[in-house]
């Protein structure tokens, strides 16, 4: 019972830039830089894919995770959280070359969950009362008011993981989880960059996290660029 | 804004008076999260972070900072006996399922009736409310940390809030480096004075109608 050459997900930084394209919705997995897929969000740069519409917990820092992209003046829409870490993205957003379409986290998080999940959407009543409900359909159930928010999928999902076996099961480290697992569900086409790839049945079926059906391809990082988050800070 | 460092750690260390063992806490990036430093008896509590954390611990000592291991603003940190990890979809489902005691946030305007507003300054500053109305709107005590005016001496408590709110009618509690303040029913009430400003200089601070409690103390 092994997992043969045929059936194994991993792949080179190099094969997976064919499933880059302009326009695609892209979802990207990490908290504040901490938890992205450096390796593929520069192949992304390389392969030069633009007018992407990305879905993310926040954008990242200028030049950390997906902030490079928004940097980079590859995102044309931003589906996220908040941006306050990403000055470019805040200057994009006020000169009108970048949409900026703001969800409280909790729901974000939950909507990407539910695209995940096959889902049509969620019930949620954070944010009513707030410019938040602007234009949200509403619905009553048992007699409370809520929110109904659409699922979110994506074209392609890109996700970090500390190990991910050949079938893509996959195991996170600590906050660099965050909502990789989520946006790994949701992606028609799921990429993941593993720090470790082991072998099939090293890891325990007790501690998978995402379980390798929702995932397509593995590649090795290259490394990550995000400890300057708090480094550079500390230094200011 | 503008406060020295003495008057944050003030404010800082009065809010960490409202938490006791066996809570679960969220603190906010800025004054908010200095008061981890003031709690007295840190044991059982229970500190959650946005990014995945219900049993945050101390900023580690420097070189022994893990990179995949950080609070909700991205500075490393440490976790308790008893920590979990999870994702972020868990961690805002804790929150709206009513499991925190205590959110302790900043704010840029609250309102006499409790409306907070800290996430967007229209056409000048969004940086969007990240998890904000999450916790103002679902955590059992929301406490608000703030400087009593703006930097150009304006009050930011206010009858009404001019910015767009974060949460309606959501504040508990409001401290400042000149006043405690809570957030009653029927308004606000004066419940503490903090050293060395008088009752008068807080009401002339404040842009909405404070009831003086009988009992108001003093902070040294």
């Amino acid at each position: 019972m092994t997992v043969d050459k045929k059936v194994s997900k991993v792949t080179s930084l190099k094969d997976v830039k064919k499933y880059f394209s302009d326009g695609m919705t892209l979802m990207c997995g990490g908290f504040g830089g901490v938890g992205s897929p450096p390796s593929i969000i520069n192949s992304i740069l390389e392969q030069g894919a633009a007018n992407i519409t990305l879905i993310c917990n926040d954008a990242g820092f200028p030049w950390i995770g997906p902030g490079k992209l928004v940097t980079e003046k590859r995102i044309k829409k931003l589906l996220a959280s908040h941006i306050g870490s990403n000055p470019e993205a805040g200057k994009q957003m006020h000169e009108k070359e970048l949409e900026v379409v703001f969800y409280p986290q909790g729901t974000l998080a939950e909507k990407i969950r539910a695209g995940g999940m096959g889902l049509g959407g969620i019930l949620v009543d954070v944010g009513l009362g707030t410019i938040v409900e602007e234009g949200k359909e509403k619905t009553t159930v048992n007699g409370s008011e809520f929110m109904i928010e659409p699922a979110l999928t994506a074209d392609v999902s890109i996700v970090y993981a500390k190990k991910a076996d050949p079938y893509g099961n996959l195991v996170y480290d600590q906050t660099a989880r965050n909502t990789n697992p989520l946006v790994a569900m949701a992606g028609d086409i799921t990429i993941v960059e593993a720090e470790e790839i082991v072998g099939i049945g090293e890891l325990d079926p007790e501690e998978i996290v995402t379980p390798g059906v929702y995932v397509d391809h593995i590649v090795q990082s290259e490394g990550v660029d995000w400890k300057w988050v708090w480094e550079k800070r500390k230094d200011n | 804004m503008g406060m020295g460092k003495e008057e944050r750690q003030l404010i800082a260390k009065r809010a960490a008076k409202e938490i006791s063992s066996g809570m679960m806490v969220n603190l906010g990036i800025g004054i908010p999260t200095l008061v981890a430093d003031f709690i007295h008896d840190s044991s059982g509590v229970m500190f959650h972070t946005e990014n995945g954390i219900l049993g945050m611990g101390p900023s580690p000592e420097q070189g022994k900072e893990d990179g995949n291991l950080s609070n909700a603003g991205g500075y490393p940190c440490s976790i308790v006996p008893g920590a979990s990890f999870f994702d972020s979809a868990t961690a805002f489902g804790m929150i709206r399922r009513g499991y925190l005691d205590i959110t302790i946030l900043g704010a840029l305007e609250v309102s006499e009736k409790g409306d907070i507003a800290n996430w967007i300054v229209p056409g000048k500053r969004v940086p969007g409310m990240g998890g904000a109305i999450d916790l103002a709107q679902k955590a059992k005590k929301v406490i608000v940390l703030m400087s009593h005016t703006t930097k150009g001496g304006s009050p930011k408590i206010v009858k009404e809030c001019s910015l767009p709110l974060t949460v309606k009618e959501g504040a508990h509690l409001i401290i400042t480096e000149m006043a405690v303040i809570e957030v009653k029913q029927d308004g606000l009430e004066l419940i503490e004075v903090m050293h060395p400003y008088k009752v008068e200089d807080v009401i002339k601070n404040t842009g909405a109608t404070l009831k003086v409690s009988d009992r108001v103390l003093v902070n040294k």
